[in-house]
C-alpha cells in the first residue's frame, strides 16, 4: 500500500467550493445455469478449474455459443431500467493481456449494447427522488479469479506469483453504465449508495442474479469528478474500482470528493487514473494511470452472429417482469398502514418480504411487524445474521400467534417458545409441551402463588385494600415470578383483587 | 485511414506483446500500408448507403439452451499449463495490473 497519505478537505469544505459529478459502472453476474458462451456450470465456490470447458480456457479452435437465457436476462434488465432495446447488436472483442483472461480478450459489446438510454428513479432516505440516467447495459463475460501469493496479505504488491482459477471466467455479466450524474451536491455519497442498492434490488427482484455483493455478484466502479460551483465543464475524473459493499460505495465517493477537493485547492490537476479502495482505512490509493494499455482495439467478434430482437419477443419478456420494487413498496405500505418511519425501518431491516408472507398467511400487519422487528430482529442482531436467517418463518409466526390468541401462551412465554423452535426443539406446539410453557389457567396453583405474594408484601396488600388499586402490579409481579412467567397476568390481577375484596 | 507509420506499428506491437526489431518495424509499416491501401479500394465501390459489414452471412440469434454440458476435469484443465499449484494455473507476479 502507498505510504503516502493523501490530503483531504472536510466534506463540508469540499461542498462549499465544488459540485461533484458521479458516474457508475455496475457489473451484475447473472445466475444462469451455464456460462455466457459455454455450457460449463456457472457456480460459486466449487473446486478451482473444474467448471471450465475448452471455450472458457481459450483453447485453440473452440467456438463460443451464446446462452439464450442470458440474452433474455439482459433484455429484462434493460427493460427494468427503462432502456430502449437494440434491434440489432453485436459482440466485440476487447483485447488485453492479463492472466485472468485466458483468451487475451474479453468478449463484450462495444458500439451497440443490447440496452441503451434508460433511467432509474432513486428514492433517498427522506423520500427525495433523484433520476439517474442510464447510458447503456451490455452483455459480456466475467474474468477468472487471481490470488496473489507470497506478498503481504494477498496484495499484488510484493507478490511472487499468482494462482488463477477460471471457474468464474465466462460467467455472464451485464455491465450497467450511467450517464454523468450532476446536481446531487452534498447528497452524492448517499445517492451513490442508493443507486447501487436499487440496481441490486432490481436484478434480485427480476430473478436474474443472486445479487450477493459479498460474493461479487454485484460490483461497482465509482467515477467521481469535481468542478467549481457554476462551471459547466466536467473536471477530470478518477475511477475507484471494485467497491463491493453498499457502505463502501458511500464511503468511497465521499472520500474521493474530499481528496479531489484538496488536490484542486492546492492548484494541482487531478490525474485521470483508477483508484483502489481500502475498506480498512476507508481511503483510496493510486492505481493505474490511464495509458495506452487502455487501447483495447475493440473489433466485432467474428465467431458470434448478431443478436436481433423484435417487438413480440421484447413484449413477451416485458410481460414477465415482476412488479418493480419501488412500486411494490408503495403498495405494501398503503396496504399495511405503516407510517413512513415504520415502513423505512422494516425495509432497512430486510424483513419486508417476510412480513408480506406473514400477512398473506393470515396474521395482521401490526402483529407481523411486532414479531419481525421485535423478537426476531433482536435475535438476528445478537447472532449477527439477517433476520430471515435464524430460521424464523412466516409459518412459525402464524403458529405462535395462534397459540397466543387461543390463550394457550402469553407474550412472554411466546419468546421462550420462539427460542425453543429456533434451537431445533420442534414445532411451537411441541416446544410448549416439552418445556411445559403453557399458561397456568387452573386457578388453584395461581391462588396459592397469590397468597404467597400477598404474605410476602403485607404493606402492599394493605395499600390495595385501602383502595390503591394501581399497587396491584407489585403483587402480580411476585406471582409471575413464582410461576416462572406462566401465568396469565390479566387473570392473576382479577384473582388478587377478588382475594382482597376490592373492585377492579 | 491515412498511412501506417513506424510509430503506429511500434504501438500495436507493444499492445499485442510482440517484440519487434527496428528493421521489422520499418518493413511491417510498409507492408501494412500496402494492405490498408488495397482494402481502401473496397470503400470506393461501397457507397455511403452500405454499412460496414463485420458478418457477411445473414444469420442471427444462434443461441444455446441454458443446460450444463461437459466440462474438463481439474487435471485436464491444467494439462497444458506451463506451471500449476494447488489446482490452479500458476503465473508470474503481475506488477502493473489491478
Amino acid at each position: 500500500m502507498s505510504a503516502l497519505t493523501d490530503e483531504v478537505l472536510t466534506f463540508d469544505e469540499a461542498m462549499e467550493k465544488y459540485d461533484p459529478v458521479l458516474g457508475f459502472e455496475v457489473h451484475v453476474e447473472l445466475n444462469t445455469r451455464t456460462k455466457m458462451f459455454s455450457a460449463a456450470p456457472n457456480a460459486f465456490g466449487d473446486i478451482p478449474n473444474t467448471n471450465v470447458s475448452p471455450v472458457d480456457l481459450g483453447l485453440p479452435g473452440v467456438l463460443p455459443v451464446v446462452n439464450g437465457t442470458a440474452v433474455e436476462s439482459a433484455i429484462k434488465i434493460g427493460l427494468a431500467l427503462n432502456c430502449s432495446i437494440a434491434e440489432k447488436c453485436y459482440f466485440a472483442r476487447k483485447n488485453y493481456f492479463y492472466p485472468d483472461t485466458p483468451k487475451n480478450f474479453q468478449t463484450s459489446q462495444f458500439e451497440d449494447p443490447i440496452a441503451h438510454d434508460g433511467y432509474l428513479d432513486i428514492e433517498l432516505a427522506d423520500g427525495t427522488v433523484f433520476r439517474v440516467e442510464i447510458e447503456r447495459a451490455h452483455m459480456e463475460e466475467d474474468a477468472g479469479k487471481l490470488t496473489h501469493m507470497g506478498g503481504a496479505a494477498g496484495r499484488i504488491q510484493g507478490a511472487e506469483f499468482s494462482l488463477v482459477d477460471y471457474n468464474r471466467a465466462g460467467v455472464p455479466l451485464i455491465e450497467i453504465v450511467t450517464k454523468p450524474i450532476e446536481g446531487a451536491g452534498a447528497r452524492a455519497p448517499e445517492l451513490a449508495k442508493a443507486y447501487v442498492a436499487a440496481i441490486r434490488e432490481i436484478v434480485k427482484n427480476l430473478g436474474v442474479s443472486d445479487a450477493r455483493m459479498e460474493r461479487g455478484n454485484v460490483r461497482c466502479d465509482a467515477n467521481v469528478s469535481l468542478r467549481p460551483h457554476g462551471r459547466e465543464t466536467f473536471g477530470t475524473r478518477t475511477e475507484t474500482k471494485n467497491v463491493n459493499s453498499l457502505r463502501a460505495v458511500e464511503h468511497a465517493v465521499r472520500y474521493e470528493i474530499q481528496r479531489h477537493a484538496a488536490v484542486l485547492d492546492s492548484g494541482t490537476p487531478i490525474l485521470q487514473e483508477t483508484r483502489h479502495w481500502h475498506e480498512d482505512t476507508r481511503t483510496t490509493t493510486s492505481g493505474r494511470p490511464k495509458s495506452d494499455a487502455d487501447d483495447y482495439r475493440y473489433f466485432p467478434e467474428p465467431d458470434l452472429v448478431p443478436v436481433v430482437t423484435n417487438d413480440a419477443w421484447i413484449e413477451k419478456l416485458r410481460a414477465e417482469l415482476p412488479e418493480p420494487p419501488a412500486e411494490r413498496r408503495k403498495r405494501l405500505q398503503a396496504d399495511w398502514g405503516y407510517s413512513d418511519a415504520e415502513f423505512r425501518d422494516v425495509v432497512n431491516a430486510g424483513v419486508m418480504s417476510s412480513i408480506e408472507d406473514t400477512v398473506t398467511a393470515g396474521v395482521s400487519a401490526a402483529v407481523a411487524r411486532t414479531w419481525w422487528m421485535g423478537e426476531i430482529s433482536r435475535r438476528a442482531k445478537l447472532a449477527d445474521v439477517d433476520p430471515a436467517e435464524p430460521g424464523a418463518s412466516p409459518a412459525l409466526i402464524v403458529e405462535l400467534n395462534a397459540l397466543i390468541e387461543s390463550g394457550k401462551i402469553n407474550d412472554k412465554l411466546s419468546r421462550d417458545v420462539l427460542d425453543g423452535v429456533l434451537a431445533g426443539e420442534g414445532t411451537p406446539a411441541e416446544v410448549v409441551e416439552q418445556r411445559g410453557l403453557a399458561v397456568v389457567s387452573d386457578d388453584g396453583p395461581l391462588l396459592e402463588a397469590i397468597d404467597g405474594a400477598l404474605a410476602a408484601q403485607p404493606d402492599v396488600a394493605d395499600k390495595i385494600r385501602g383502595g390503591k388499586v394501581q399497587a396491584v402490579g407489585a403483587i402480580v409481579g411476585g406471582v409471575m415470578k413464582a410461576t416462572r412467567g406462566q401465568a396469565d397476568a390479566g387473570r392473576v390481577r382479577e384473582l388478587i383483587l377478588q382475594r382482597l375484596g376490592v373492585e377492579g | 485511414m491515412a498511412e501506417i507509420t513506424r510509430d503506429d506499428v511500434a504501438h500495436l506491437a507493444r499492445l499485442a506483446h510482440i517484440d519487434m526489431t527496428d528493421d521489422e518495424l520499418a518493413r511491417m509499416a510498409g507492408e501494412l500500408a500496402v494492405i490498408v491501401e488495397s482494402i481502401k479500394t473496397v470503400s470506393e465501390v461501397a457507397g455511403d448507403d452500405v454499412p460496414a459489414t463485420s458478418h457477411p452471412i445473414p444469420l442471427s440469434n444462434v443461441f444455446r439452451e441454458d443446460v450444463v454440458g461437459e466440462t474438463l476435469s481439474n487435471e485436464e484443465a491444467l494439462l497444458n499449463a506451463p506451471d500449476n499449484a494447488d489446482g490452479r494455473f500458476k503465473v508470474p507476479a503481475i506488477l502493473d495490473g489491478e
